[in-house]
């Protein structure tokens, strides 16, 4: 009997939603907003309007507000910061309590936080910027099926990174034509080809087909080399249904990896192929098809950061992270950031990298964060440095385009990498001393110095247009 | 196409089998191999040292030789124990392990004396 009578209209978002003096509790959901008002909008009113939208709230009040406890469940925007470099927008920290979520459904945390709210006509522009999970709704979570530390005892690769490469042309090769790329690459050393994100099931080559050559590929090249190798054989597929029959079908064969695009597909299908990775025992590689739509824009959608926990929350054992040298976008301290998101079992707040809160993963498993697009061998030492041991390095055109041939590409990228993992550990320093490490290392290996000469004057410096918010008057 | 090399790897060869980190690269002189323990040790990773027959050397387990050394920190005596090993079994491969107790898992695996019929 808290409140006296049923008063209605329309009362302002601060009045309620706008909690100054609330301290977070550890069980609360944080998040972090990025909020650009429309002129003439107080902060506190914006950022309360926030809070509401994002939980319990809605524009006007309702008799039925009175048949539950709202100030036990309302989101409660807690503080505003200044943004720095910018005139107008805001961060606004709000608070969630844990029981507005069901436990284990990334798909309702994001329906609520990143909901109708974003369209909301009093912001000009809104952004997730981060968010803390409590580790009791961690603990509901499944997470990746299996992590790094069981894929590298399934996998037997120790003390290094992980290498890939992703088989081009993206789409149009036949399944035959398309295994013998695979088994040129695994052959050559690498440890992992990878189904280029579009590649499904189109008339050109179905799925089926596809898996029966490369896993032919894979085995070929296991006894020819002495070595495990996989392939990410992706089984995004149009429905739940199918995608499970090109999963078991994948298991039948033997194959070690399957692979998902978890932002086309869903949160949903996501956590569904998660969880029969985790019970069938296949690795599973995320790839992230879409997510620059909403997370390149710096003052309007979800930070990749955020992405990166909930996949890790849904599941996944490899996803992708960009390259911050390759040709893709990504800030360098914003990357290193979200890295340790995936990997690490517990991540400090770091303003510098862009982490806005303390994040506890406790026991669930990392995953190994996959850099991929436009590298080549040149860009090896930098990506060592930047990445280290666990983490997976992708040279589509770096392994295929090389004049000799994907084994020779494969071959060059390998030598190169374990010539920086060597050097690292012998206390060189990579990055400048990248020209002399690899040239030592072309002496023995005829395959890096042609692609060494290949791809001498490939760069791709543009300026970042995500950049973390820094105070620049 | 007379500047494009082939790439020499056979099935009926077996010095085309590979046995992972580092064997890509040529055998490490002893100065290297020095500085690879040392970063092993560096690491806090707990040595142990395996080996096995060149042609049984895909499985996940290798002989253990002896017990892993918890808690070596001395460079010289982990190579006295891998040449012990290597000298017990001449024509093994016999790699070195940085066991890491916190990740539960082998921070460091290295050949350092290669089989026979392996440069």
């Amino acid at each position: 009997m808290a409140k006296k009578g049923y008063d209605a209209g329309v009362k302002e978002y601060r009045d309620t939603y706008w909690m100054p003096e609330y301290e977070p509790v550890d069980t609360d959901i944080l998040a972090c907003f990025k909020i650009t008002p429309q002129p003439g909008v107080p902060r506190e009113e914006v950022a309360a309007a926030v809070a509401a939208e994002s939980s319990t709230g809605t524009w006007t009040t309702v008799w039925t507000d009175l048949l539950t406890d709202l100030d036990h469940y309302k989101g409660r925007a807690y503080r505003i910061e200044d943004v720095p470099g910018s005139d107008d927008a805001i961060y606004a920290f709000i608070a969630y309590p844990i029981d507005l979520f069901e436990e284990g459904s990334i798909v309702n945390v994001l329906t609520s936080l990143v909901g109708n709210v974003f369209g909301f006509k009093a912001l000009r522009a809104l952004r997730l910027e981060d968010i803390r999970f409590p580790i009791a709704y961690v603990m509901t979570c499944g997470g990746p099926p299996n992590g790094i530390e069981v894929e590298r005892d399934k996998m037997n690769k120790y003390g290094r990174p992980l290498l890939g490469c992703t088989i081009k042309p993206k789409l149009g090769l036949s399944a035959k034509n398309y295994g013998r790329a695979c088994y040129e690459g695994l052959r050559g050393g690498l440890d992992f080809t990878k189904d280029d994100e579009n590649v499904n099931s189109q008339p050109f080559m179905r799925w089926r087909d596809r898996f029966g050559f490369v896993q032919d590929a894979i085995e070929r090249a296991e006894k020819e080399t002495g070595e495990r190798k996989g392939h990410y054989l992706n089984v995004t597929a149009p429905t739940p249904e199918e995608m499970y029959k090109r999963a078991e079908y994948a298991k039948e064969l033997g194959t070690p990896i399957i692979m998902h695009d978890f932002f086309t597909a869903g949160f949903t299908a996501n956590t569904g192929l998660a969880n029969w990775c985790r019970d069938n025992g296949l690795l599973l590689h995320i790839h992230r098809a879409m997510h620059a739509v909403v997370d390149r824009n710096p003052n309007h959608g979800i930070h990749f950061r955020v992405l990166a926990k909930c996949l890790r929350l849904s599941g996944g054992d490899h996803m992708h992270s960009g390259t911050v040298v390759g040709k893709l976008e990504g800030d360098r301290d914003s990357t290193l950031g979200w890295i340790d998101c995936m990997r690490d079992s517990f991540i400090k707040e770091d303003r510098s990298r862009g982490i806005f809160f303390d994040q506890d993963f406790g026991s669930m498993p990392g995953m190994l964060p996959v850099a991929s697009g436009g590298i080549h061998v040149w860009h090896m030492p930098a990506l060592v440095n930047i990445f280290g041991d666990n983490s997976v390095l992708q040279f589509g055109g770096g392994t295929l385009g090389h004049p000799w041939g994907n084994a020779a590409g494969a071959a060059a990228n390998r030598v190169a990498v374990e010539a920086c993992v060597e050097a690292r550990n012998a206390g060189r320093e990579l990055e400048k001393e990248s020209k002399d490490i690899l040239t030592s290392a072309a002496k023995h290996s005829p395959e890096l110095k042609v692609a060494m000469e290949t791809w001498k004057e490939i760069k791709f410096e543009f300026d970042t247009v995500d950049k973390l918010d820094i105070q620049h008057k | 196409m007379s500047k494009v090399q082939d790439y020499p790897s056979r099935l009926s060869d077996n010095a085309s089998r590979k046995f992972e980190t580092f064997s890509y690269l040529p055998a490490m002189t002893d100065k290297q191999i020095r500085e690879q323990v040392q970063y092993i040790v560096d690491q806090g990773y707990n040595p142990g040292v395996e080996h096995t027959e060149v042609e049984n050397a895909t499985g996940n387990y290798w002989y253990m030789w002896k017990l892993p050394m918890f808690g070596e920190t001395d460079v010289d005596t982990i190579l006295a124990e891998c040449k012990a090993c290597h000298d017990a079994n001449p024509d093994n491969h016999v790699r070195l392990i940085g066991y890491d107790n916190y990740a539960q898992s082998q921070g460091a695996s290295m050949v350092i004396y290669r089989g026979k019929g392996f440069k």
